[in-house]
């Protein structure tokens, strides 16, 4: 074959492919073909929304430091962040930005590197704290001999959120006991439920309801009046009709938003609800368990995820949603785990005694948080069951010490196995940074 | 008539000479730190005489200075948090300009002397009370005019707070000596 028709050849397929890859970048619906690599578990879901992140095709670190910011910021600040940008921008540290600029979270969170990627969304070597701190055993005479890349993986401390194991706060939870003696009282709080904002109606009679007949069916209007809604006097129609669309079979977190705006705010922001964020460049199909890599019941597979998922249409039982709708998908070691564990069983004699204190799934994942709203304070469910997930030491303020003493707390969340048999037993090792702050305070 | 246009045209040419040269050379950089730090001395002056002192355990005892404030509800940043708040806070609105405080005898050890101008300057303050030091230094690609003044004990509130840490390396520090200083840097 003469020269110039193998050049003729190589021109047609490298036009064809350009071609094909123009095509794809401007008006494909998904842009796999453009990912550098696997997506961390933080974000595969949203990995199609690539604009979300990549807000300018010409940006650089500062472009994604105002993505990450956008959408981490506000839990970085409630987390009292222990190393935030405004540690690192005093040019007396241009030195050590030099080894890991810590101005930006990407020095450390690099995307799409996921065969590299340790937990939290790591990506430099563990070690990484000897950069700034490793003279520490000059100060501190117990960190003589313990590794760098044990730092922040043993319990005793994290980068970003210390909430929990900040040196005073050790101090003034040190001698509790496992079991705190008051622990049947975690649940009593006297702050009002958000709930108790929303405008108060009578209740409804069973013969109120406002659906259209082809949608009135018998076992519905019971459930219904039964529920919290009807009680509420909130009407069929407050669900499933709109201005602007009519009537909805099948109403979804955006109404639901209408009078649970915190509670969808959460949703949004965590695992099941953050394909359907409206902040999202690019609108994804709802969740599905499918689509993640822990290991979920068989026949949930391809249930989507929505408010009614956990919440179920018209009964809304909040005891379903804590428990039974969880383990309805999740079928990882902790979560098959937990009739057979001491929270499971407690929760279990629950349901024979209702009065009594008991941990559901959503205790610890989905625990009761305080917050304002105009100055007032009020008691939410937190719909995001990442935000006091990783590392699990967030959980230790929001739901571990309502029962138990920091000192277990902290052991037992720095145990692998414990955490896999949803906590049934004592933790077999002992965390010593109590021990370490009490001895610095007595010397 | 000519030996006044000429004249004229002299002194005018002279004038927007002088007027170039003077937008040209700007404020002078020790005058520039000199007046930011009056500005910061003052406010952290205030806030440890007239927030901490008066409104803490040793006056009204109406808030908590605490290292960990936002875990209190009277909790209240600690004079050293705030003057970094206002840095921080600076940081964000400009880098025309930066400051922090740092001491040879810190309390947290990422506020000690780094850099050589850092510990030169620290060393100056300590041995000339009353005295300033400017310096210039080079930290990665850019060249500062970098100042470093004293931070007085100005209250027994800085003192006391100061003595009794567990983490702080000097116990007898007297209200009036200089505990360490506040180090501004200008890039030139």
């Amino acid at each position: 074959m003469k020269t110039y028709t193998l050049w003729i050849i190589w021109l047609i397929a490298f036009l064809a492919g350009l071609t094909y890859f123009i095509v794809r970048l401007l008006f494909g619906e998904t842009k796999e073909e453009f990912l550098i690599g696997d997506t961390t578990y933080g974000h595969y879901q949203i990995e199609m929304a690539c604009e979300t992140c990549h807000t300018s095709p010409f940006g650089g670190t500062e472009v994604l430091q105002n993505a990450c910011t956008q959408c981490h910021e506000d839990e970085l600040e409630a987390a009292n962040d222990s190393h935030p940008k405004s540690k690192f921008t005093d040019p007396r540290n241009a030195n050590l930005l030099k080894i890991i600029d810590a101005r930006y979270c990407i020095s450390c969170h690099t995307e799409h590197q996921k065969e590299q990627t340790h937990a939290m969304g790591l990506t430099l070597p563990k070690d990484y704290c000897y950069h700034c701190h490793e003279d520490i055993s000059e100060e501190r005479e117990s960190h003589k001999d313990l590794a760098f890349d044990s730092c922040a993986s043993a319990g005793c401390h994290n980068y970003h959120d210390n909430r929990a194991l900040y040196e005073k706060f050790l101090l003034e939870h040190s001698g509790e006991p496992s079991l705190l003696e008051n622990w049947q009282n975690a649940d009593v709080n006297e702050l009002p439920k958000i709930t108790s904002t929303l405008p108060k109606k009578e209740a409804l009679t069973k013969e109120s309801f406002d659906a259209p007949p082809t949608f009135a069916r018998q076992s519905i209007i019971d459930d219904w009046h039964q529920d919290a809604h009807a009680n509420a006097g909130i009407n069929c129609s407050g669900c499933h009709q709109t201005e602007s669309q009519g009537w909805i079979e099948k109403p979804n977190h955006e109404q639901c938003a209408d009078c649970h705006q915190q509670e969808t705010k959460g949703f949004l922001t965590g695992k099941h609800g953050m394909r359907l964020n409206p902040d999202l460049t690019t609108a994804l199909a709802p969740a599905t368990p499918s689509m993640s890599e822990l290991n979920f019941q068989k026949e949930a597979s391809h249930l989507t995820q929505g408010c009614n998922s956990c919440h179920g249409a018209h009964t809304f039982d909040t005891q379903t949603a804590a428990v039974d709708s969880c383990l309805g998908c999740h079928a990882d070691e902790h979560s098959l785990a937990f009739y057979e564990s001491p929270h499971g069983k407690l929760w279990q004699q629950k349901k024979v005694q209702p009065n009594i204190t008991a941990v559901s799934c959503a205790t610890c994942h989905m625990p009761q948080v305080e917050t304002t709203i105009n100055g007032e304070q009020f008691l939410l469910v937190q719909h995001n069951q990442n935000d006091n997930l990783r590392p699990n030491e967030k959980m230790i303020r929001s739901a571990c010490l309502d029962c138990h003493g920091l000192e277990f707390a902290i052991d037992a969340l720095a145990d692998e196995k414990l955490i896999k048999n949803n906590f049934s037993g004592k933790p077999p090792e002992h965390i010593p940074s109590i021990d370490w702050a009490k001895a610095r305070d007595e010397k | 008539m000519k030996k006044i246009l000429t004249t004229a045209l002299l002194t005018a040419g002279a004038l927007s000479l002088y007027g170039c040269s003077e937008s040209k050379k700007g404020i002078d950089p020790k005058v520039h730190t000199d007046s930011l730090f009056a500005v910061m001395k003052a406010d952290r002056t205030n806030y440890t005489k007239l927030i901490i002192k008066r409104l803490g355990p040793a006056g009204a005892g109406a808030i908590a200075p605490e290292e960990h404030w936002k875990d209190f509800d009277n909790g209240a940043p600690l004079p050293a948090q705030m003057f970094r708040a206002g840095a921080e806070a600076v940081s964000e609105m400009t880098d025309a300009f930066t400051y922090s405080l740092q001491s040879n005898w810190p309390i947290n050890k990422q506020n000690a002397p780094k850099t050589p101008v850092e510990k030169e300057g620290l060393d100056y303050i300590a041995a000339n009370p009353g005295s300033n030091y400017y310096g210039e230094e080079t930290l990665g690609d850019v060249t500062y005019f970098t100042a470093v003044y004293p931070d007085v004990a100005v209250s027994d509130a800085c003192t006391k707070c100061h003595n009794e840490h567990k983490d702080s390396p000097k116990t007898d520090f007297k209200v009036g000596e200089v505990m360490g200083g506040v180090v501004i840097r200008v890039p030139l």
